[in-house]
């Protein structure tokens, strides 16, 4: 896929490619979550810079999804500390756990939106209607120009011609391609994706991964819960090993997977390459 | 014969339309009315509220198990004592109306839950309020699913409200009865009665298939009509 997905600002020309030493994005520190008494991140670090992919693996049930639903309090932690682009979002004062009020927690969401398993477009609106949805009625743009963009947005993941198509027609490979311009269309500064391949038939699966691709290779910071490990090792500049609520181990995909040291990441390497 | 079609029909017809009339007004006026409160009653009992949620559960089983025709005799009857005067009319739509709303707070509690938790996470992921997501997403997810059996509902308030009558509203049902009082002829100007009822529940029906396709997105529609044409098709084969 070569078409030119991100069409956010392009950097103004007198900036070089200089690397300034980036803030990072999102900064988590120490994050809890616990339900019903079952603690399922127990104190999870993850720092994520503008620009960089992110994925995370680890067993089922490790707290991987959790801790991206907790990032734009899909889930509400219990303790730490989350900093979205230079927002403090949730916080410990003393012993209390202080949350951001709803407000400033949606318009922090609404630049971080998540690709969802299962699609989750919303069925009783067309495939243009589900994208231009965010724009019209959270960012409040005129509808004629959210139109415009959805339709860039869509040409560009190949659907142009399902744009008054609803939800239950497409494919699910082409469900999540929308779910994808959906995302997209909020100018997102990050975009969260939650096993976003664990639901496709095995043939739609690669047509997704170039989508994402060509999102990286644009610059978009992304983090990506995912099982798809050839995939991760290819894309990644991180890979977050989580499991048992905790970041186990991170690092560049040639040490997590070629060079494993610890032991819990070397058996769950090992059993995912057979 | 002649009688029946020269000298009752003449007479009385009109008479009875007034009747009709009222039913219609008492129906549709409890129909709000219980739209609105039903919808309320079930946000309520889903908002995670204890000291909300027990109330209106107590509300909603008193109201389905106590007979409708006892709570408009108690409304009516009953409420004055306690300095609460009502005109009959709307004594009549207070009582259809809540216990309508008892019975459909459930049709749509049902369908609110029926809802694919994915959806509401997938507003709030674009930064949606919970109110944005209630009426941008929740609420037409439900009526959708609810309609079908709202119209049933619809269609027997209809029909229930006649229970009015002993309230003393003057609906199709009591008109008929006056009119009965006077000529003795209960047989014809029951069959009268019965017509009017017919005509006004047949035409409400197909207003509820209407407004099903409307709210059916265009490419279910096809197959629905598809699968009409099939039942349409004749029983016997040529």
């Amino acid at each position: 896929m070569s078409a030119r997905i991100l069409t956010t600002e392009a950097p103004a020309p007198g900036i070089t490619a200089e690397p300034v030493p980036a803030k990072p994005l999102l900064q988590v520190r120490a994050l809890h979550k616990s339900f019903g008494g079952v603690n399922v991140l127990r104190g999870v670090d993850l720092t994520v810079n503008p620009g960089e992919v992110s994925f995370v693996i680890g067993p089922s049930g490790g707290g991987k999804s959790t801790l991206i639903r907790c990032i734009n309090f899909l889930e509400t932690p219990n303790a730490g500390e989350i900093t979205f682009d230079g927002r403090l979002l949730c916080r410990e004062e003393g012993n209390v756990f202080k949350m951001e009020p709803e407000r400033v927690l949606r318009a922090a969401r609404s630049e971080m939106p998540m690709v969802f398993q299962h699609f989750n477009l919303f069925s009783h609106r067309t495939v243009l209607e589900n994208v231009i949805e965010g724009p019209v009625m959270v960012k409040r743009w005129p509808r004629d120009e959210a139109i415009a963009h959805a339709e860039k947005l869509l040409a560009e993941v190949g659907l142009a011609d399902k744009a008054d198509r609803y939800p239950d027609e497409l494919s699910g490979g082409q469900k999540q391609r929308v779910a994808i311009a959906r995302a997209l269309a909020m100018r997102p500064k990050l975009i969260l994706f939650d096993e976003p391949t664990s639901a496709l038939d095995p043939e739609l699966v690669s047509g997704i991964l170039d989508t994402i691709r060509a999102l990286a290779e644009q610059g978009m910071t992304l983090i990506i819960v995912s099982h798809e490990m050839g995939f991760a090792r290819r894309l990644a500049d991180v890979v977050h090993f989580i499991a048992d609520g905790t970041i186990v181990e991170s690092g560049p995909p040639a040490r997590i997977f070629d060079n494993p040291d610890n032991p819990r990441l070397a058996t769950f390497i090992r059993s995912i390459l057979h | 014969m002649y009688e029946f079609f020269f000298v009752l029909i003449p007479r009385y017809f009109p008479f009875l339309l007034e009747g009709a009339v009222v039913t219609l007004e008492l129906s549709f006026l409890s129909m709000a009315f219980g739209l609105v409160l039903g919808m309320a009653v079930a946000l309520g009992r889903l908002s995670g509220r204890k000291w909300l949620e027990w109330p209106l559960a107590a509300y909603v089983e008193i109201w389905r198990d106590v007979p409708l025709i006892v709570q408009l005799l108690v409304i009516y009857f009953t409420l004055p004592s306690i300095g609460l005067t009502l005109p009959a009319f709307w004594a009549g739509v207070l009582g259809l109306g809540l216990n309508l709303a008892a019975y459909l707070s459930e049709v749509f509690r049902a369908a609110i839950l029926s809802i694919d938790p994915g959806q509401r996470a997938a507003g709030l992921s674009i930064g949606m309020s919970r109110l944005m997501i209630f009426y941008r997403i929740t609420l037409p997810l439900a009526l959708r699913i609810a309609i079908p059996t709202v119209g049933g509902y619809f269609i027997a308030l209809l029909k229930d409200s006649s229970l009015v009558s002993f309230i003393s509203v003057n609906e199709l049902l009591r008109n008929g009865t006056i009119v009965i009082s006077n000529t003795f002829r209960n047989m014809e100007v029951y069959m009268m009665v019965a017509i009017i009822y017919f005509v006004m529940s047949f035409v409400a029906s197909l207003l509820v298939r209407h407004i099903e396709q409307r709210l059916t997105p265009r490419h279910l529609r096809r197959k629905q009509r598809g699968s009409k044409a099939l039942a349409a098709r004749p029983a016997v084969m040529p």
